[in-house]
């Protein structure tokens, strides 16, 4: 699935929050957007879903260029897990499956299988509320995955996590991608974070964003993370990212 | 057991304060009034086991106007408070009505509806049911617009309709604060259904204690009054127990 977005604008009333900006995401490609905070980078990623109309320009996700057509093809993973509390993990991991009409076995069945290949195993029937903040963010991109979806669109999945959870949870996800490929487009203020998951990382301006640099990823999901973003070429990277992120604030 | 303690002692300290001041006279000394017309919490005690089948029955009147009542409100404070939350325009055509059928005075209104429903349980759970609208709907209502907006988005790119996003999301937020709604109807349900027995009825606690007071039986109005309030305290009681039950999440 590839996304082409061109010439895009979008504004909240009087507000200006993305102008002018095009994107290319090839197809099973990874892009990362960062930038500073409020610059927009989750309002681009709603618009891409759908869940919003540009105010200009056009996104096409695949063939997909109506917003109904584009939620069609995007799964989203907010900020915070927003796993349902009244629902145990397993039944959060299958709700798009129940949405879609399957029955509640059928579903379930299907979404043990990814709990198994992900490493949550044994944690089915455990209550969001029971689990860790790294557990119940595998839960939400496995409710995420489990959807089918051709296109991920990740909102600073790891956000609220603690370091050192995050750097875990960023090399699982890494394997994650590996092992079942799609599109994803990563929004993080974590340049390092964008960098070692995504193909190419897209630098913001701030508001209203537009790319200021577009930069390759030396190593993108490298199987060892601590010796991917310590090597030279990628701190070089990180480096040139961050010159580019305090050129695009003002 | 530590939590009945501090508030069966206080209840132990108020009786005892009473027994002493009834059965030495010196309220009634005071009040220069006939002792018998202040009676001893013994003395109503008393009352309540000689009375008991008389008491029985009429609170067996009473409980079934309380629970009638509240279940009509229910319904119809639920089913508003759904139309409510699914229509913009309706909400903002109807909420200050809603407000203002809490400032109905149920004192003058309560013989018109005796007049228009008769002498039977029907004007009783007319007032019931008026009092107790205003708190299940106003609260349902609340809950239903305190979800998440994050949550509704990550429905809708889970395919969701919405149906769906309204009871796997929606519905159960709401929970919590409908059982709020109900809690504070039932505390002032009884105080309306004994208020409608008041104006007309021939049975019923609060046509018992009309009937005490004209004939100075002060013990077993108190007797009635003590009825009421286990009543008020059981049906509290029961629906924490529901809420526990049904909201497990909490």
């Amino acid at each position: 699935m590839s996304v082409s977005i061109r010439g895009l604008g979008h504004s909240y009333g009087e507000l200006r929050t993305i102008e002018r900006l095009d994107l290319e995401l090839e197809p099973n490609g990874v892009i990362g957007l960062v930038g500073p905070s409020g610059c927009g980078k989750s309002t681009l990623l709603e618009l891409v879903c759908g869940l919003l109309e540009p105010s200009s320009g056009t996104i096409a996700v695949g063939t997909a260029e109506r917003a109904d057509e584009r939620l069609a093809q995007c799964a989203y993973m907010p900020q915070r897990d927003l796993l349902l509390p009244w629902y145990s993990a397993l039944d959060n991991a299958a709700l798009a499956l129940r949405n879609r009409g399957l029955g509640r076995s059928e579903a379930r069945r299907r979404a043990r299988e990814l709990f198994e290949r992900f490493g949550l195993a044994g944690f089915e029937r455990t209550a969001p509320a029971a689990l860790s903040g790294g557990m119940r963010q595998r839960v939400a991109f496995l409710r995420t995955l489990v959807a089918g979806k051709p296109l991920l669109a990740l909102d600073e999945p790891f956000a609220a996590l603690d370091a050192i959870t995050r750097a875990e949870m960023q090399e699982w996800l890494a394997a994650a991608l590996g092992s079942d490929p799609r599109a994803a487009i990563l929004v993080s203020h974590d340049v390092e974070e964008a960098l070692y998951l995504s193909d190419r990382v897209a630098v913001l301006s701030d508001r209203p964003a537009r790319i200021v640099a577009e930069l390759s990823a030396p190593h993108p999901r490298a199987p060892d993370r601590d010796a991917a973003i310590t090597a030279p070429a990628f701190v070089a990277v990180r480096e040139e990212a961050m010159r580019a992120l305090h050129a695009g604030m003002r | 057991m530590k939590a009945w303690l501090l508030p069966g002692l206080v209840i132990a300290a108020l009786l005892s304060a009473w027994q002493i001041a009834a059965s030495t006279g010196v309220v009634a000394e005071a009040l220069s009034l006939e002792p018998f017309l202040i009676p001893s919490p013994a003395e109503i005690a008393e009352s309540l086991w000689e009375n008991r089948s008389l008491l029985a029955e009429n609170a067996w009147v009473t409980l079934r106007e309380v629970v009638l009542g509240i279940a009509c409100a229910l319904v119809a404070g639920l089913g508003f408070a759904v139309l409510l939350h699914l229509s913009e325009t309706l909400r903002r055509a109807t909420y200050p009505l809603l407000v203002g059928t809490q400032a109905i005075p149920t004192i003058i209104v309560a013989p018109i509806l005796i007049v228009w429903f008769g002498y039977g349980i029907g004007p009783k759970l007319a007032i019931v049911a008026l009092i107790c609208f205003f708190p299940i709907t106003v609260n349902a209502l609340d809950g239903l617009r305190s979800v998440n907006p994050d949550a509704i988005k990550l429905m809708r790119t889970l395919d969701a309709s919405r149906w769906q996003i309204f009871h796997r999301v929606e519905a159960p937020s709401a929970l919590p604060y409908a059982f709020s709604g109900v809690k504070i109807a039932v505390a002032v349900a009884v105080i309306a259904a004994v208020f409608g027995e008041w104006v007309a009825a021939d049975s019923g606690l609060g046509w018992l204690i009309r009937l005490d007071t004209s004939q100075l039986e002060t013990a077993r109005a108190f007797a009635a009054s003590a009825v009421l309030a286990a009543i008020s305290v059981a049906l509290f009681g029961l629906l924490a127990l529901a809420e526990r039950r049904v909201v497990t999440w909490r």
